[in-house]
């Protein structure tokens, strides 16, 4: 394949659309209409297709785009019903018609109306079950729009819903329960099934999944915080959301775009190929790892900001007295620590395998670092990341209005130094800022102690075996065997083996391949059916050019008389009803 | 402050005290009890060697791993006496700021390219992220119990009154020591004193490691152990005046320290892959200490 800055016709057509993606995106969250909305949705659909398939002499790209493409489609669906349903109502498309016939229908009612949005922006936003087109669409598509991608239009759809949770009345409390019950499941499968993948980019777009996931959680808990009058409980909630949309979007985009990096560098996504690029792109691996740090919700970045306000609202739900609430925060608790800790796991394997030891395979020997026009944009969301960790104050002092519409009345105004919980933000930065001195001073100290020593290099230590070679080191299926191994139930991985035997060995073989569980029993296995029913009907498609025509003469005449004997079929069932 | 001074002085005695209680367990006279601390004084005052194939991340993972150690010490209360930095909902980032040490010294390992780091590395990754969910079960069921949200409330308006707040003190004291046993890598997850890498997970992480940083390194872990011993001690000295809790933060040092000493005499390593196991064992642990705050409470009406 040709560098991407050389194929000029396709680059023409994608930045055209590009600019219009970028445009519908815009346009998605300024538009008070539920009819030009539609629109601008189609748009960010189509033009998404497009800029996806930027590589597309690839089959697979091909494949990915359509699977987009119909999926997106399946989101316009449930939008356009929910939409319509209004619409036919009270006949107005405007957003202020949802509010209002939202208010006058029960609650039953309002609560499906809410669904229909729910889901519809849900299969944008990528959650569990409807995320089934973010692990081919990402990695298939160049890596800046992966990012943009995973940064920018994931995120429209939690604009969707949180747009929806303001314009529709509904019980609030059920609909949070709803979506904690969904963010949980998100976080835990997009988080386990990434640790799996041997596909860098792959591994991401699961990621991605996961913190739709975390993201959720605070939608949820902030939700059901509005619902029971909470107030306290719904801030935290949706600023924790919020904050974290905005931190996700600043961290994996850099890290899709460092990954774009390593793919132009290497020419393969495969992590079980790469190794020791530290060395040939110092840059990329530290961008790549401050991304990393950040995602795993670790302090001082900004990552930690978000979860840890997300946590305290966890905390703060707890003095709630009700028995569900108590066991709903602390098994909700228990599952965004251990998104944490998979999360960690999957990122030091990532890091450690991508960038650190030596290269498992051997690399094009143009791997280099990228120019620094390239490395620029990723400095300045690096810089942001850096920037929440440390003054999270200013940050979260811009959420307050936002937050306040969520919460409803003004008597809570929501910052930093009135809101009680939140009194903690403003040590946890202290405390990142004294780490980060800790961090120097130590380093400074070492670095003393050290110049007056003898500092000598040698071989990596082989327990006594001294021929190793990169083939030996531990790759990335065997650093997460055990893993994969303990949490087989919920996995789904392909195995092809060759086992070596004879007197002479033959070659040996082993592939496994990960799979997607609710996409074998939600995508494939409808289809398969459909496909099977639609199969019976094949012998109409027999190839006759004949019969073609005869099917259309026989449409042709079925549309000129069926109105001819309208009357008599409407006459017939009145005699029906009559009977 | 009065904390981070009790936990380095405990630190000092700790890790010689179970050396001292596994050599006379065995008919040994065994090493001084300072024998640990003059091991890192001399360790400071030797040269490196670094492996050809690590990168910078070799050479700074271990000042970040001694400063998160350092920040998570920072944050333990002492009973009435606030810890240097205190917060509601400090311990999150004292789990979070252990959990940066551990990436680094996990992506560390990954550095040197060797099989047996690597193989370290992951277990340790899949150990610290089953020990999670069990600490943070562990802590809410205390805020609920207590109504606060920060260690040092927390521990002050701990009160251990009825018969069941013991049963309840006892399994809190459990799983924060076997957390403890899985965060600083002893009996029963590893055995620091095998002699086959492929049997261990920390010890075979830090192989290559040499001089100052593995200098750094040891004090982290005997830190490490201090830390997790002031937390036990203050699930009771909540009220207790200082002459009678520093004493006993002493003394249930000790009994801590010659407890593991015995434990690592008198018992084997448990199979790893039956580690997973018995550390998501330890979450229900804990989910059975919150449904035991929730029947404390009355919730169950």
């Amino acid at each position: 394949m040709k560098a991407y800055r050389q194929q000029r016709n396709n680059l023409t057509l994608h930045s055209i659309t590009f600019v219009v993606q970028h445009a519908a995106m815009i346009s998605v969250c300024v538009i008070q209409n539920s009819f030009a909305f539609l629109i601008a949705w189609e748009m960010i659909a189509l033009t998404s297709f497009l800029v996806i398939i930027f590589e597309h002499e690839h089959i697979a790209t091909i494949k990915a785009g359509i699977n987009y493409l119909i999926q997106a489609h399946f989101s316009i669906l449930f939008l356009m019903i929910g939409f319509i349903w209004v619409a036919s109502k009270t006949g107005s498309y405007d957003f202020e018609a949802i509010t209002s016939y939202s208010a006058s229908i029960p609650v039953s009612a309002s609560f499906m109306l809410f669904m229909f949005f729910f889901i519809g922006f849900a299969i944008k936003a990528g959650f569990v079950p409807f995320h089934t087109w973010l692990p081919y669409a990402h990695p298939a598509a160049p890596s800046h729009v992966s990012g943009i991608m995973s940064g920018v239009i994931i995120k429209i759809g939690i604009f969707g819903i949180l747009r929806m949770l303001l314009l529709v009345k509904t019980d609030f409390t059920s609909v949070g329960y709803l979506i904690l019950i969904v963010s949980l499941i998100s976080g835990l499968y997009g988080v386990m099934l990434a640790i799996i993948q041997h596909n860098l980019k792959k591994l991401l777009a699961y990621h991605s999944i996961e913190n739709i996931g975390i993201i959720g959680i605070g939608i949820g808990i902030g939700c059901i915080g509005t619902g029971t009058g909470n107030q306290v409980l719904a801030a935290l909630g949706f600023a924790g959301a919020l904050l974290h949309t905005l931190n996700h979007a600043l961290f994996k985009s850099l890290l899709f775009y460092t990954a774009g990096n390593v793919y132009q560098a290497t020419h393969t996504m495969d992590i079980e190929k790469l190794g020791g690029l530290i060395k040939r792109m110092p840059q990329t691996a530290v961008l790549f790892l401050i991304a990393a740090i950040a995602i795993s919700g670790i302090p001082p970045f900004n990552g930690f900001v978000s979860e840890f306000i997300i946590y305290t609202g966890l905390y703060n739900w707890l003095s709630d007295a009700s028995l569900l609430s108590l066991l709903a925060a602390i098994f909700s608790t228990m599952g965004l620590a251990l998104i944490g800790g998979l999360a960690m796991m999957c990122f030091t394997k990532a890091f450690g395998v991508v960038f650190l030891g030596t290269a498992r395979c051997e690399l094009p020997s143009s791997c280099k670092e990228v120019p620094f026009l390239q490395l620029f944009p990723m400095y300045i969301l690096a810089v942001f990341i850096v920037l929440i960790g440390l003054f999270p104050v200013s940050f979260i002092s811009l959420l307050s209005q936002p937050v306040s519409l969520f919460i409803g009345t003004g008597s809570l105004m929501f910052n930093a130094s009135q809101l009680n919980a939140l009194n903690a933000i403003q040590p946890v930065s202290w405390a990142s800022w004294i780490l980060i001195l800790l961090v120097i001073s130590i380093f400074l100290v070492r670095r003393f102690v050290m110049s007056r020593h003898k500092i000598s290099t040698g071989p990596t230590w082989g327990c006594g075996y001294v021929a190793s070679t990169p083939k030996i080191q531990y790759t990335a299926s065997s650093f997460v065997r055990t893993y994969s191994k303990l949490f087989a139930p919920f996995l789904l991985i392909g195995k092809h083996e060759e086992e070596i035997h004879g007197i002479i060995p033959s070659e040996g073989k082993y592939h496994t391949h990960p799979y997607d569980e609710v996409e074998k029993w939600l995508i494939d296995s409808p289809l398969k059916l459909n496909k099977s029913f639609m199969g019976r009907f094949l012998f109409l498609n027999n190839g006759k050019l004949q019969f073609y025509i005869l099917y259309g003469v026989l449409f042709i005449l079925a549309v000129l008389s069926i109105p001819l004997i309208y009357q008599n079929i409407y006459s017939f069932i009145g005699f029906l009803k009559q009977l | 402050m009065l904390s981070v001074l009790l936990i380095v002085i405990a630190s000092i005695f700790f890790t010689g005290i179970i050396i001292r209680t596994k050599s006379l367990a065995s008919g040994r006279k065994g090493p001084g009890i300072m024998q640990p601390v003059l091991d890192v004084i001399r360790l400071f005052r030797k040269g490196v060697v670094y492996s050809e194939t690590t990168s910078f991340v070799f050479q700074i993972a271990p000042t970040i791993y001694f400063a998160s150690v350092i920040m998570a010490m920072l944050v333990v209360p002492f009973g009435q006496s606030r810890g240097v930095l205190s917060f509601n909902g400090d311990f999150i980032f004292f789990a979070y700021v252990l959990a940066l040490g551990k990436f680094f010294s996990i992506i560390a390992a990954m550095d040197t390219g060797s099989s047996f780091e690597g193989m370290g590395a992951s277990r340790e990754a899949l150990y610290s992220m089953f020990a999670e969910p069990a600490f943070f079960i562990l802590m809410g069921s205390l805020a609920l119990l207590s109504g606060h949200t920060s260690f040092q409330e927390i521990f002050a308006a701990l009160h251990i009154g009825s018969q069941i707040s013991y049963a309840l003190a006892a399994l809190a004291t459990f799983v924060l020591l076997m957390i403890a046993m899985i965060e600083s890598s002893r009996m029963p997850i590893d055995d620091p004193k095998t002699h086959l890498e492929l049997t261990m997970i920390h010890e075979v992480m830090i192989l290559d490691n040499s001089g100052f940083d593995l200098g750094l390194i040891f004090t982290a872990g005997y830190l490490k152990f201090a830390i997790y011993g002031a937390l036990i001690v203050n699930l009771f000295i909540g009220v207790i005046p200082y002459q009678y809790a520093i004493p006993s933060f002493f003394a249930i040092q000790f009994v801590m320290a010659v407890a593991i000493g015995l434990i690592e005499s008198f018992m084997a390593r448990f199979r790893m892959s039956h580690n997973p196991q018995f550390i998501v064992a330890l979450t229900s642990v804990s989910l059975l200490i919150f449904f035991g705050v929730l029947l404390i409470l009355q919730k169950f009406m």
